[in-house]
């Protein structure tokens, strides 16, 4: 049961992440890019991380993709903006992409990956992973949250406007 | 009956009330808005205007559908869909009432008991402004575009400060489970009484988070004609207008759980599990939720709406500061209790 809505779940979210770079328009294109989060979370909860899950739709589907069609809606996309490609670019594409997935494919096939047999499947409930950070990995959690501050910091400098002095 | 059956007729019920509150606070906005403004209100369709929602309904069914020529046309149609899927999704974790025990079965009165309930309602929450984003965008209408660009911005700023209210409440609770919030609060331990700030920066923010006045400039009729619904017609603007009601009804429903009791009241400990219990709690818990409907009301109609950098202010300059404020404060009185 578990197997197949796994199966699911994958084929949807590669449909649609592939769609984001598909779609020929950019609202569309973020669209599917909250639905590809969305399936993601899913796969979350599958794996009984609802933490994990909810934290991902409130970050990026919530405020993050929100401001990306905040931005997106201010462009003025009635104008055609696609640039006419040559043949040559067409041709390059295609053998550097194809060249890319025969690479990938040589590696793969060479690779036998790692399962996860006797996995935690608590490690992401709230308790579980609230006192792993605070407990086991306190140091490089504050490290990271002092550098968000200090993006933090930096963004409120630059966004301040400069006042003029008027002599 | 099986569990599933239970739950699925559950979901059912809580579908049909939301609607149904819902529809009849568009009446009741009436009815006080007259009241505060000395007037009479609906009262043509049936005895006291009754049947007005009813009347309303069928009006927006038979008025005519249009789509502007240049339009997005499926996003045009999905922004009211998503906006009232988004409005009807954050019922499913909130607890109506105490469990009814029935031949040795116990039934919940929520939809579902997720241990990280809290999360869910922020999450639901910021995914409302969706609807009318993709709404306002594809009209292709400035007015419209001015108004969801409104709501956006309008989206972010709150949440930050209401999240953050939330997160003063958990560090007390010590879960994410709405229904452990609700038990720790039986007799008079409402957590309004050990987190005034953080219930005054939250119900400031829910005012905001659902566009209620003094927070409704998305839709602001002074200056965008009708802000981001304005190119809608028909249902689909009576879905943008029935979600708001019904996020103001979801928005009180968590206002009174978090912070006052939820379906708690006084003597509940001293009483045995049963139907009469159940049904008290459930009337307990709708008399919270009526009050903070009413409250909005009251509140639309007493002040008037905020200037655009006046809000801002009010969200990035005041509320944030006060709820990081807040959370030190509460570290700290744990801190002394742990001591």
């Amino acid at each position: 049961m578990i197997d197949k809505i796994f199966f699911i779940l994958s084929a949807l979210t590669v449909i649609s992440a592939s769609m984001v770079i598909i779609s020929r328009h950019p609202m569309r294109s973020v669209l599917y890019l909250v639905l590809t989060f969305f399936l993601i979370s899913a796969h979350y909860v599958l794996m009984n991380a609802q933490f994990l899950a909810l934290v991902n739709i409130v970050v990026y589907a919530g405020a993050i993709m929100v401001l990306f069609l905040f931005v997106i809606m201010f462009l003025n996309l009635n104008k055609e903006i696609e640039q006419h490609k040559g043949l040559v670019i067409w041709l390059a594409a295609i053998i550097a992409g194809g060249s890319f997935m025969l690479l990938t494919m040589a590696a793969l096939s060479k690779t036998t990956l790692p399962q996860a047999t006797d996995a935690n499947y608590n490690i992401g409930l709230v308790e579980n992973l609230g006192a792993t950070l605070y407990k086991e990995y306190l140091l490089p959690m504050e490290i990271s949250s002092v550098l968000f501050l200090i993006a933090m910091a930096g963004v409120v400098l630059l966004g301040r406007k400069e006042k003029i002095i008027v002599e | 009956m099986s569990a599933v059956m239970i739950k699925l007729i559950f979901i059912v019920v809580v579908f049909g009330v939301s609607l149904f509150v819902a529809m009849y606070s568009t009446y009741a906005e009436r009815k006080i808005a007259a009241f505060l403004q000395d007037r009479l209100g609906p009262n043509r369709a049936g005895p006291f205007g009754i049947l007005q929602p009813f009347a309303d309904g069928i009006k927006l069914f038979f008025k005519e559908e249009f789509i502007p020529l240049k339009a997005d046309r499926w996003l045009f149609l999905m922004g009211p869909g998503f906006f009232m899927i988004t409005a009807l999704m954050t019922s499913a974790v909130i607890p109506f009432g105490a469990d009814f025990i029935h031949d040795g079965k116990t039934i919940a009165l929520q939809a579902t008991d997720i241990n990280v309930g809290l999360l869910y309602i922020f999450g639901v929450v910021s995914l409302g402004v969706y609807g009318i984003l993709i709404g306002g965008w594809a009209s292709n209408n400035k007015f419209s575009l001015l108004g969801a660009i409104r709501a956006a911005s309008q989206n972010i700023s709150y949440e930050l400060a209401m999240g953050m209210s939330i997160v003063a409440l958990v560090m007390m609770t010590s879960t994410l489970s709405l229904r452990e919030i609700v038990d720790q609060q039986a007799g008079w331990h409402w957590n309004v009484f050990y987190q005034p700030l953080g219930f005054l920066i939250f119900i400031i923010c829910a005012f905001a988070e659902t566009n209620r006045a003094p927070f409704d400039l998305p839709e602001c009729e002074t200056e965008l004609v009708g802000g981001y619904h304005t190119e809608f017609s028909s249902m689909k603007l009576g879905f943008y207008l029935f979600a708001e009601y019904i996020n103001m009804f979801i928005s009180s429903a968590v206002l009174a759980t978090l912070f006052f009791g939820g379906y708690q009241f006084p003597w509940v400990s001293s009483m045995d599990p049963g139907l009469t219990k159940t049904i008290l709690s459930v009337v307990v818990m709708f008399g919270k939720i009526f009050f903070f409907i009413f409250l909005f009301m009251w509140v639309r109609w007493t002040l008037p709406r905020f200037r655009y950098d006046q809000l801002m202010n009010l969200g990035w300059k005041i509320l944030i500061p006060l709820a990081v404020v807040n959370i030190v404060l509460t570290g700290a009185v744990i801190l002394y209790k742990m001591m």
